[in-house]
C-alpha cells in the first residue's frame, strides 16, 4: 500500500491534480467562501438595521454625549449631579464598576486562598467547614446570594434615628454603613508619599536579601524589616505633619447620617454576595493548585531541613502558581460580569447606568455597543494583566 | 466539511429568519395571521397590570389591551401578555417583539421622535407624588432635604423627581431598582424615605402594603403624566385602530352603552349609537376592521367607567376618584373625537 501511494505522487505532478481534490485550495476556498458569507451577513444586518432605523424615524449615533442626563445616580466616586452630561453618568457607571470589581477581586483573592488552603487543614473541624462553605456558596445562584444579603441590610438594620452603635464613630443603619474618618489634613498626603517611598524602598531591600543570600547564604529577615518601613515611614509622616487627630465623626441630621464615610446597603450587598460566591471557586483552584504537586516534593524539602512557611514559599507556591493563575484569571472575569447583576438590587454599576441612558434617550443599539466595548476591554485588560504574570511565575523548564 | 456545513445552514436560517422579520408588514396582518395580540404589561401594579391570585390578568392597563382584542378578533382574549420593566418596554416594542403597549407609559415628545414612537389616546391621566410613612412627620413636600428616594429606572418619574430636587436646592439620593416589586420591597422594609412614582401606583403600591395605614402620599403633584397605549411609528392603520380603541371605550360611557345594556342599544334608534354598533356600517370596514368592532369591545370588555371602577375606582382597594379622568362634560379631561 504504502509503495502504490509513494508511486502515484510521482506519476501524477502537482499541476494536473483538478483544484477540488487538492485539499490545500479546497481549504483555502472554503475560508474565502466563509469569509465572504459572514461579511455578506454582517452588511446585510448592518444596512437593515440602519434601514428599520430610519424607516421608523429613531434617531442614531452618539449625539446624547454632550447631553443633560438629568437623572441623579446614588453613589459616585466623583462629583456627579443631574445637570451633567451622559458622558459623564456613564464615566460615573464605569468607576462604580471598576471599584467593585477591584475591591472584589482582592477580597475575593484573599478570601479564596485561606478557604483553599483550610480545606486541606490537618485540622477535622476547619477543613469540614470549609468543604462546607464551597459546597453552600458554589451551589446557590448568585443573584439569590445578593438579595439574600440586600434584603438582610434593609430587613434587620434599623432606620438612622435608630442606628446601632456598635463602637465609637461606627454606624449600622439600613441606609449603610456610615463611619468616622480622619478629617481632611496635608499630613495624609505626606503619609501616601511616604508608603509608596516604603515600597520601593521593600522592593531594592528584597532584591538586595536575594543576592546577599545567593553570595553568601546569609539569610535576612525580610518580612519583618518590610512590615518595619512599610508601618513605619507614614507614621513618621503623621508625626512630622503635626499628628492631626481630627476626626469627621457622622452625625445625624434630618433623614440620615452627614459626614464621615458612608457605603452603601447595595454597595455591601453587591461586594459580599460576588466575594463570597467568587471565593468558593477560588478556594477550589488553590486546592487543586496545591494537591497538584507531588508530597514527595514537601517531604524531600522537609528533609532539608525548611521549615513549613518556607515550603509554602519556597516549593509548593511557585509550582502551585502556574496551575493556580489561569483558572484564576477566569473568576476574576467571572466576578467583574457577575457584577452586572448590581441592576437587581439597585447599585449604580455601568449596566445600570447604560439602561437608563438607553431608555432616556431611546438609543439601544448604541447602549448595548457601549456596555459590550466596556466589559470586553475590563475581561481583556484583567486577562492582560494575569498572562503577563503569569509568564513571570511560570516555572523556567530546564 | 461537518463545522463546514454547520456553518452555511446556520447562515441560512439567520438570513431567512431577519429577513421575514424585516418584512413582517402591517401590524394588522401580522397580528391576525398569529391569531393572538400579543401586549406588554406592567405586571406588577396592582389595579393596572398583574395577574390575580387565580393568574388571571387584571387592571385597567390589561382591559385596554382586551379591547384591542376584542375589537380586532371579537373575542377579548385572544392576548398574549408579556411583562416588562420600565427599562425593557420600549425597546421591545421598537423590536417588534409586542404589538402594543399597554405599561402606564407616559407620553412625551422625546419618546414619540427620537424613540420613534407614537402615543394612542390617554387611558388613565396621572401625575407624579410621593409616597412617605407617617412616622417621620413630613407635612409638606419642602421639609425633603436630603431624603433617600426609591424610584425606578428608565422612566420620566427619574426624571422629574431630579428636576424637582434641583428646582427647590435640595439634596436627596436616589436608590434605583429595575423590578418594580423589590423596589417597593426595599421601600416597605425602610431602605427610602419616599417612593415616587404616578400617583395611581403610589396608591396600589399601598393597597398592597404589609401596613397600609402607616404611609400617606404627600400633598404634591410634580408633574403631569398622560398615561396611554404606545405603537411603533409607520404603521397608521395599527394606530388608528388602537388609538379609536381607546376612544370607543370612552365613547360608549358618553352615549351610555355598556356590557349589560349593548344588546338592547341595538335596536336604539339614536343614529349615533347605530353608527356606533355597526348597525349603521362603515365606521369598522374604515379601520381595515369588522363592523361590529365597538360592540364587541363593550360586550365582553365594557365601557370606561365600568373599567375606570372595576379596577381602581372606589369601591377598589386603590379607592381613586374619577377626577381628571372623568368626562369633559362632568368636568374631566376624557374626551373622544366624533364616531362619523
Amino acid at each position: 500500500m504504502a509503495q502504490e501511494g509513494t508511486n502515484s505522487t510521482e506519476i501524477t505532478t502537482p499541476a494536473k491534480i483538478p483544484f477540488w481534490h487538492d485539499p490545500t485550495k479546497r481549504a483555502i476556498i472554503y475560508q474565502v467562501v466563509v469569509l465572504l458569507i459572514v461579511g455578506m451577513l454582517g452588511y446585510y444586518l448592518f444596512t437593515n438595521t440602519q434601514a428599520n432605523l430610519k424607516r421608523q424615524a429613531i434617531a442614531t449615533g452618539f449625539g446624547f454625549f454632550s447631553k443633560e442626563a438629568s437623572f441623579e445616580i446614588g453613589e459616585s466616586p466623583i462629583p456627579y449631579s443631574a445637570a451633567d452630561t451622559y458622558a459623564r453618568a456613564l464615566l460615573v457607571g464605569v468607576l462604580n464598576t471598576l471599584k467593585v470589581s477591584f475591591i472584589g477581586i482582592i477580597l475575593t483573592v484573599i478570601l479564596g486562598t485561606f478557604i483553599g488552603i483550610a480545606r486541606l487543614s490537618t485540622n477535622w473541624l476547619v477543613a469540614k467547614l470549609a468543604g462546607i462553605y464551597i459546597e453552600v456558596m458554589q451551589d446557590i445562584p448568585v443573584l439569590l446570594q445578593l438579595f439574600f444579603w440586600y434584603s438582610i441590610s434593609y430587613e434587620i438594620l434599623p432606620s438612622p434615628r435608630q442606628a446601632l452603635n456598635p463602637f465609637a464613630g461606627v454606624f449600622l443603619t439600613n441606609r449603610g454603613l456610615i463611619f468616622a474618618v480622619p478629617e481632611a489634613h496635608p499630613a495624609h498626603v505626606y503619609m501616601a508619599l511616604a508608603f509608596l517611598v516604603g515600597c520601593v524602598a521593600v522592593w531594592a531591600l528584597s532584591r538586595w536579601a536575594k543576592k546577599r543570600q545567593a553570595k553568601t547564604g546569609q539569610p535576612f529577615p525580610v518580612f519583618l524589616v518590610s512590615i518595619a518601613i512599610l508601618l513605619g515611614l507614614p507614621v513618621a509622616a503623621w508625626l512630622l505633619g503635626g499628628a492631626p487627630l481630627k476626626m469627621d465623626v457622622p452625625v445625624l441630621r434630618g433623614f440620615n447620617f452627614q459626614g464621615g464615610l458612608t457605603l452603601s446597603p447595595e454597595f455591601v450587598a453587591l461586594l459580599l454576595g460576588l466575594v463570597l460566591y467568587t471565593a468558593a471557586f477560588v478556594a477550589e483552584i488553590v486546592r487543586a493548585g496545591i494537591q497538584a504537586i507531588s508530597r514527595g516534593q514537601v517531604e524531600a524539602a522537609m528533609s532539608m531541613g525548611l521549615k513549613p512557611g518556607q515550603v509554602l514559599r519556597l516549593v509548593i507556591l511557585p509550582q502551585a502558581l502556574r496551575v493556580i493563575i489561569p483558572p484564576l484569571t477566569s473568576q476574576m472575569m467571572n466576578l467583574t460580569k457577575n457584577s452586572t447583576l448590581a441592576v437587581a438590587i439597585g447599585f449604580p454599576d455601568f449596566v445600570s447606568v447604560a439602561n437608563t441612558t438607553i431608555n432616556q434617550t431611546g438609543q439601544a443599539i448604541e447602549g448595548v455597543g457601549m456596555i459590550m466595548v466596556v466589559y470586553l476591554f475590563f475581561s481583556l485588560s484583567t486577562s492582560a494583566f494575569m498572562n503577563w504574570y503569569n509568564k513571570r511565575t511560570a516555572l523556567v523548564e530546564r | 466539511m461537518k463545522f463546514l456545513k454547520v456553518c452555511v445552514v446556520t447562515v441560512v436560517v439567520l438570513v431567512l429568519v431577519t429577513a421575514s422579520l424585516a418584512m413582517a408588514g402591517e401590524t394588522l396582518d401580522a397580528v391576525k395571521k398569529r391569531g393572538y395580540l400579543i401586549a406588554g404589561v406592567n405586571g406588577g401594579v396592582f389595579g393596572f397590570s398583574m395577574p390575580d391570585d387565580k393568574g388571571v390578568w387584571k387592571g385597567l392597563d390589561v382591559d385596554t389591551a382586551r379591547a384591542i382584542a376584542a375589537a380586532v378578533f371579537g373575542d377579548a382574549d385572544k392576548i398574549k401578555y408579556v411583562p416588562l420593566t420600565a427599562v425593557q418596554r420600549l425597546p421591545a416594542l421598537q423590536a417588534k417583539e409586542i404589538d402594543v403597549l399597554c405599561r402606564n407609559t407616559t407620553q412625551t415628545l422625546t419618546r414619540e421622535t427620537a424613540n420613534g414612537l407614537n402615543f394612542a389616546h390617554v387611558n388613565f391621566y396621572d401625575g407624579q407624588g410621593f409616597l412617605v410613612s407617617k412616622k417621620l412627620g413630613i407635612k409638606s413636600a419642602k421639609e425633603l432635604d436630603g431624603a433617600t428616594v426609591c424610584v425606578l429606572p428608565g422612566t420620566t418619574t427619574e426624571l422629574n423627581v431630579a428636576d424637582f430636587f434641583r428646582a427647590n436646592n435640595m439634596k436627596w439620593k436616589p436608590v434605583v431598582i429595575e423590578q418594580t416589586a423589590e423596589l417597593s420591597k426595599a421601600f416597605f422594609a425602610g431602605r427610602c424615605d419616599l417612593l415616587t412614582s404616578d400617583i395611581s401606583q403610589l396608591a396600589a403600591h399601598r393597597a398592597v402594603a404589609p401596613n397600609p395605614a402607616e404611609y400617606t402620599l404627600l400633598p404634591v403633584v410634580i408633574s403631569k403624566e398622560p398615561l396611554a397605549p404606545v405603537v411603533r411609528h409607520g404603521d397608521d392603520q395599527w394606530y388608528d385602530i388602537v388609538n379609536w380603541t381607546v376612544m370607543a371605550l370612552l365613547q360608549a360611557e358618553e352615549l351610555g352603552i355598556n356590557s349589560k345594556n349593548v344588546h338592547l342599544k341595538l335596536k336604539d334608534e339614536n343614529p349615533r349609537v347605530q353608527r356606533f354598533l355597526g348597525v349603521i356600517p362603515g365606521l369598522g370596514k374604515s379601520l381595515g376592521l369588522d363592523d361590529k368592532w365597538a360592540y364587541n369591545i363593550v360586550k365582553q370588555v365594557g365601557n370606561y367607567s365600568e373599567i375606570f371602577e372595576a379596577n381602581v375606582g372606589q369601591n377598589t382597594a386603590l379607592g381613586l376618584p374619577r377626577g381628571v379622568n372623568d368626562q369633559w362634560y362632568k368636568g374631566g379631561l376624557m374626551y373622544a373625537a366624533p364616531f362619523r
